[in-house]
């Protein structure tokens, strides 16, 4: 590995490892956060230094930066390294970075953290897919991550952002940085970027295009874009994706046009893209007391409304799991944002702890339901049942459930 | 008829406010009578109503929505009596003056003697206040301490969380209900959504039961202190 090394951080690299493992052996999870937390605190640079020498791609954005990291990681080829465990904060980087030497890295970034990991890690590439309401009680303010992308981007050297054309506050973020691909790629949800983040005016959109009065506009000189196939710089690709939904066809989109970036031949990235069924559990198919299910992870309404479109259009049962614990966010008043009309014809079960919340969501939505109190009583069918949930619900569901 | 003004839904509707008016129209279909859910976009003329909603919203957002609003025939319905139901930015900004970025006292719409300046941190977490001797239960999500004039009456007394300043959350005028509790808070709430639907249909309701009362029962429980 091409860095320079201290021994702080030879003592920092070798906490991390020994806090991981212990961590590993008393079963408390995957054993990430903790050690690159001890890392850092004996070394703060040390994010600095193991990403040194590396061609280090950063995925950030409220939905589908888990997906868009793993294919990437898949895209690339051989060995990458990456924080696929789920902890995207500087903690779990650093992990990452003591568990793959690989000159090959993508990082998932929590969007409040993409400031603080572009500048340690220096990266070739920072892929930018959506902005929006996600956790109203934390991030509340999904602007103000805008402008301090915005802020980062036009400081920022050497670097190529790849961002999503079609939403306003992804743009809005991007648009200063010296080096842009702008991407044409299926964006549904825009509720967040009713007024533009220049001038607040109201934002138009008609025609597959957005503008202002004031002169914001989407952006026309796209790198990446669909028409009969995926066009990424001037390379027509025909995407066949295990992976189901048009935001999943997004996200590859994006995956493809960042490893363009790293030099990958688009050819062999678009077979190992292809070849990816599942992401951390997600759209896995799963068995758990004679059920069949496959599992959705579904966490804010702008998720929500993309992964509702890729249910089957006949009368299953569907079944949805809420939860608003801490890493949920606490409020699930985001409920009345998805669309949940959708789901008439179908019956839906409620579990979580708010199934209530959402049982009274359905209620309104005028949606066939029933709550789950007792797990017991739910028929068994040799369909396979599709579950959404929110991500602790997600993880408890992953936990619970066996892989087919 | 029942008529539910949804205002600037893409600008006033952060947490998931439009609920609200889903709420209203369903609760009164179920009675009977005729509702309708109307949108008024940013390109809408505020239209007559028998009751208009209010959301939550972002600081560009609020600004946008005051300045639209003031430019609307919003205020003049409303002094005619037309009913409102506000909840956060959509509470700040009916009141004299509202902070947001950048500026500490942008005009509101005056329809209340009610003044929001910034506060040291921002308030998140559960409200439950007192109305009329019932618990509400909702949740709260602002940065602004709301001061009322002296002839001003709040909506109701806090007992978890800080709606205006940790005492009273909101004001209530013969025209006006609002409050911090943000979103769907008459899902959460049924029995304040009969109050509100029947102050707008100016009648008694009959009980209707509904899921909701469920929920309404499991909140009150958890957050009880």
């Amino acid at each position: 590995m091409p860095r320079e090394s201290s021994l702080r951080d030879d003592v920092a690299t070798g906490a991390v490892r020994l806090v991981n493992l212990l961590s590993r052996l008393a079963s408390r999870g995957s054993g990430t956060v903790v050690g690159g937390r001890v890392g850092l605190a004996i070394a703060p640079e040390l994010l600095e230094n193991l990403a040194r020498g590396r061609d280090v791609v950063l995925v950030s954005g409220t939905n589908g930066k888990t997906t868009t990291t793993a294919l990437i990681a898949s895209g690339w080829g051989g060995s990458v390294a990456t924080n696929d465990t789920g902890s995207n904060m500087p903690e779990g980087h650093v992990a990452a970075l003591v568990a793959s030497k690989s000159h090959s890295v993508v990082l998932e970034v929590d969007e409040s953290w993409l400031d603080v990991v572009a500048r340690a890690t220096r990266p070739r590439v920072i892929a930018l897919l959506n902005l929006s309401r996600d956790q109203l009680d934390r991030a509340s303010e999904v602007r103000q991550i805008a402008e301090r992308w915005r802020a980062l981007l036009a400081d920022l050297r050497d670097v190529t952002v790849v961002a999503n054309a079609n939403d306003p506050l992804i743009v809005y973020a991007a648009e200063l940085a010296a080096d842009v691909a702008w991407c044409d790629v299926p964006t549904p949800w825009t509720t967040d970027a009713v007024s533009c983040p220049r001038c607040t005016k109201p934002l138009h959109f008609a025609d597959g295009s957005w503008w202002s009065e004031c002169g914001f506009a989407k952006p026309n000189d796209l790198a990446t874009a669909f028409g009969d196939d995926l066009t990424v710089r001037g390379t027509s690709l025909a995407l066949e994706l295990q992976l189901p939904g048009a935001f999943n066809e997004a996200n590859a989109a994006v995956a493809l046009t960042a490893l363009s970036y790293v030099e990958v031949e688009l050819a062999d990235a678009l077979e190992r893209v292809d070849a990816v069924a599942s992401v951390a559990g997600r759209f896995s198919l799963r068995r758990w007391r004679g059920h069949h299910l496959r599992l959705l992870l579904a966490k804010n309404p702008a998720g929500f409304s993309s992964m509702l479109l890729t249910l089957p259009h006949d009368a299953a049962d569907v079944w949805v799991a809420i939860n608003a614990r801490v890493a949920d966010g606490r409020d699930p008043s985001w409920l009345y944002d998805v669309p949940f009309e959708m789901l008439r014809g179908h019956r839906v079960y409620c579990f979580g702890d708010r199934r209530l919340d959402l049982a009274t969501r359905l209620d309104y939505a005028n949606v066939d339901h029933v709550v789950v109190n007792d797990e017991s009583t739910l028929p068994v069918t040799s369909d396979v049942i599709d579950v959404l949930a929110n991500y602790t619900a997600f993880q408890e569901w992953r936990t619970r459930s066996k892989a087919c | 008829m029942l008529s539910v003004a949804l205002i600037y839904p893409e600008l006033l509707g952060t947490y998931g406010d439009g609920g609200n008016a889903l709420v209203l129209a369903e609760r009164a279909r179920r009675r009977g009578f005729e509702a309708e859910v109307v949108n008024v976009g940013i390109d809408d003329e505020v239209p007559d109503a028998t009751i208009y909603l209010l959301g939550g919203g972002e600081d560009g957002p609020q600004r946008l929505g005051a300045d639209l609003l003031r430019a609307s025939s919003f205020a003049a319905r409303v002094r005619d009596g037309n009913f409102v139901f506000a909840v956060c930015a959509g509470l700040q900004l009916l009141g004299t003056s509202f902070c947001v970025e950048g500026d500490d006292e942008y005009e509101g719409l005056g329809l209340v003697d009610a003044t929001t300046s910034r506060g040291e941190t921002r308030a998140v977490g559960d409200l439950v206040v007192r109305v009329d001797d019932r618990a509400l239960v909702g949740f709260e999500n602002h940065g602004g301490r709301t001061t009322l004039g002296d002839d001003v009456e709040a909506f109701a007394t806090v007992e978890v969380g800080l709606g205006n300043d940790g005492v009273v959350d909101g004001f209530r005028t013969p025209a006006i209900w609002a409050s911090y509790a943000h979103g769907p808070v008459l899902a959460m709430n049924p029995w304040f959504a009969d109050k509100v639907l029947g102050r707008a249909l100016g009648r008694e309701l009959e009980p209707l039961v509904t899921v909701a009362d469920q929920l309404y029962d499991e909140r009150v429980r958890a957050l009880a202190r």
